[in-house]
């Protein structure tokens, strides 16, 4: 047995979150919670430090530490820097939402959702099946906590309620895998597991018994991951919990998470079990064309907003899927840029429902109506962001949706390819639908007041981001690249 | 037949019934009972594979600390028993359905195979101490999942507490102010009524 002391400055960013994240919870038993302006204050401080602390400790090539748990790299400073700049910004949506709402826990919140950076950010550095199992225990747990938050909101508590068993079953799914995994190789870190595969003596025969085990390993795997990606037919959850959870819980679930569910599947079945490819690629293309169908079909019947929204993000998971399915790093490039635009993308599109929540929660396409005569700068800002999820060309969302057709006709797959570009026009229908509803129909409500000057300023950059970017797409594609 | 394999058909015979009775008995106290008996054979098949420390971790923990905990909470509960069963009945033949399709798939897929391969794991020697084997490396080896456990933990109390505790009164209906027990009158807790009249 061999000990070495771990580097803890690749781990600096980890440990400040967690340093501070206690001291927000210890400060919020001394402090009234009437003094929002300190925690949120705090919560921000906390989230620019450790993006300071994340580009710092940035290494100049691949290291590990912890005794191998750890990996830095540059997918892990990307997607840490991508879930740190998003929840910034989603705190800032939320902001006057717990100020207008003061029943709520507001210290917990920041906590729970601080708590959950820190789970996001094991799964991304994550470099064994411990610490990925581990971190996206702590991720799922906070989720659970922040769902079931509005407690005197009964379809909040269903929601949480089905989130936690369902996710808990995933979560054992995933586990069992796991444990397949480590029974057929003995290791648990994944640089030792994809050596053991890419040895190809030990790579398992067609009809062989280790196959038949791998088999098992894999499907149990893939389920578990389908779950927590929420990928029909393990979609369930997802319309419920989106619903039923508290706007800014429902931005958090449906845009940040999303980036640490991508690393969860780039570290397990990329970089540890990229050798059996061809094992799993079967699985995932019946999941993607399962996702686009459904997601895009079921999202038409919707009139709640934040369901459609649901349905909207299972379709793109399919996209995503598809990506992955292709299994050559120009198709695990494709599912990063995807999916970053589709946080991007979602973070502003639950934005707008969080500015036009006063007393009432806006979440209806009734809520939208006519919003081009009072708000026309909102509206504005949500035609682009439905246009760029729609994958209108001069937006960022056309672009995502091309590099992931390109690296889907690479390799041959055309009969797939055009499956997701008929869908993406039958998906189109309901993204103009609400744009139809925001400018050609007349209000039937009274103006909301003015969102709050930060807010507006936040939203107007991310809806205008996803057109600099659309016009400008080398600038993220630059970043991206770096990681493949 | 030696002594060890009978323990092994022995316990493992209680731990499978065990786990049927948990999720089929009525009364929710007997199930948690079932369920103390089903780990309580757990840690006996534990300490069959020479993992010692563990099997008495399980039956010091699980059985003796979070099952006992659980009891209490089930017990003090006021369960209504016959609502909680009422989905058995209906939902049977549609869980039936499922289980069975799973079941015949593992079957067929399992069977297939004509041989399974068996093997025996090592026998260590007497001298041989898994709790030392163990601590040596969670507090090297493992320290980084180790402690995100703890974080895991931390986080659990937290909500835990979040959704029981009510953050507008100061006092939940579950605790007492001792100032205003002793305060406490005979007229505020006992109401005289006449009965005579009707």
């Amino acid at each position: 047995m061999t000990f070495e002391l771990p580097d803890f400055s690749l781990a600096a960013a980890e440990l400040w979150l967690l340093t501070l994240g206690c001291a927000l919870l210890m400060l919020a038993v001394f402090v009234s919670a009437q003094r929002h302006t300190l925690l949120y204050g705090l919560s921000q401080f906390t989230l620019a430090g450790a993006l300071g602390w994340v580009w710092w400790s940035a290494p100049e090539s691949r290291s590990l530490t912890f005794n191998h748990h750890y990996v830095a790299d540059d997918l892990a400073t990307l997607l840490k820097s991508a879930v740190l700049l998003l929840t910034a910004v989603s705190l800032i949506y939320t902001r006057s939402y717990l100020e207008r709402r003061p029943h709520l826990p507001r210290a917990e919140f920041y906590v729970l959702i601080l708590f959950a950076v820190l789970g996001m950010f094991i799964m991304i550095s994550a470099h064994s099946l411990l610490t990925l199992y581990l971190g996206l225990e702590l991720l799922a747990l906070c989720l659970y906590a922040l769902v079931a938050l509005n407690r005197e909101h009964p379809p909040a508590l269903e929601a949480a309620m089905k989130f936690f068993v369902l996710g808990a079953l995933a979560s054992g799914l995933l586990l069992y895998g796991m444990s397949i995994v480590y029974g057929l190789t003995g290791t648990l870190e994944l640089h030792t597991l994809a050596a053991h595969l890419s040895d190809p003596a030990s790579l398992p025969d067609p009809g062989s018994l280790t196959h038949l085990a791998w088999g098992f390993a894999l499907t149990f795997l893939l389920v578990g991951l389908a779950f927590k990606l929420g990928a029909v037919p393990f979609h369930a959850w997802v319309p419920d919990v989106y619903e039923g959870a508290m706007t800014p819980v429902t931005l958090f679930i449906g845009s940040v998470s999303k980036l640490a569910a991508l690393a969860l599947v780039l570290r397990l079945l990329i970089e540890g079990l990229g050798a059996l490819a061809v094992d799993w690629q079967g699985m995932l293309m019946i999941l993607a064309v399962l996702s686009l169908t459904l997601g895009n079909l079921a999202a038409i019947a919707q009139h709640n907003l934040k369901r459609m929204l649901a349905y909207s993000t299972i379709a793109h998971i399919g996209f995503v899927t598809l990506a992955l399915f292709a299994a050559t790093p120009a198709g695990y490039h494709a599912a990063l840029f995807y999916i970053l635009v589709y946080a991007l993308t979602a973070a502003g599109a639950f934005g707008v429902l969080l500015a036009l929540s006063g007393e009432h929660e806006a979440q209806t396409l009734d809520d939208l109506q006519g919003l081009n005569h009072h708000h026309p700068w909102l509206a504005f800002l949500m035609l682009v962001l439905m246009a760029s999820m729609a994958g209108l060309p001069p937006l960022l969302g056309f672009y995502a949706k091309l590099i992931v057709l390109q690296a889907l006709l690479d390799q041959g797959h055309l009969a797939l390819a055009l499956y997701a570009v008929i869908f993406s026009v039958i998906g189109a229908f309901y993204y103009l639908r609400v744009i139809k509803r925001m400018y050609f129909d007349t209000p039937t409500h009274a103006a909301t007041p003015r969102p709050a000057r930060d807010l507006t300023l936040a939203l107007s950059l991310n809806g205008l981001l996803l057109i600099a970017l659309g016009l400008l797409p080398g600038l993220l594609l630059a970043l991206t690249h770096a990681v493949f | 037949m030696t002594l060890e394999l009978a323990v092994f058909y022995g316990f493992a015979a209680v731990l499978v019934l065990a786990s049927l009775l948990m999720i089929t008995v009525r009364n929710p106290v007997h199930a948690a009972l079932s369920l103390v008996a089903a780990f309580f054979a757990a840690a006996v098949l534990w300490v069959l594979l020479e993992a010692e420390f563990l099997g008495i971790v399980l039956v010091l923990v699980y059985v003796g600390a979070v099952m006992v905990l659980f009891l209490f909470v089930v017990m003090t509960l006021d369960l209504n028993v016959s609502q909680l069963r009422e989905g058995f009945v209906r939902y049977l033949p549609i869980g039936g359905l499922v289980a069975l399709v799973m079941g015949a798939g593992m079957i067929w897929v399992l069977t297939r195979e004509t041989v399974f391969e068996r093997t025996t794991p090592l026998r260590a020697g007497a001298d041989y101490n898994n709790t030392l084997a163990i601590g040596q490396v969670l507090y090297t080896e493992y320290v980084y999942p180790f402690e995100i456990a703890a974080v895991i933990l931390l986080v659990a109390v937290i909500a835990a507490i979040t959704l029981t505790l009510d953050p507008r009164r100061r006092r939940t209906s579950k605790s007492i102010d001792p100032a205003e027990a002793v305060k406490v009158r005979a007229k505020d807790r006992i109401k005289m009524v006449d009965l005579r009249q009707k």
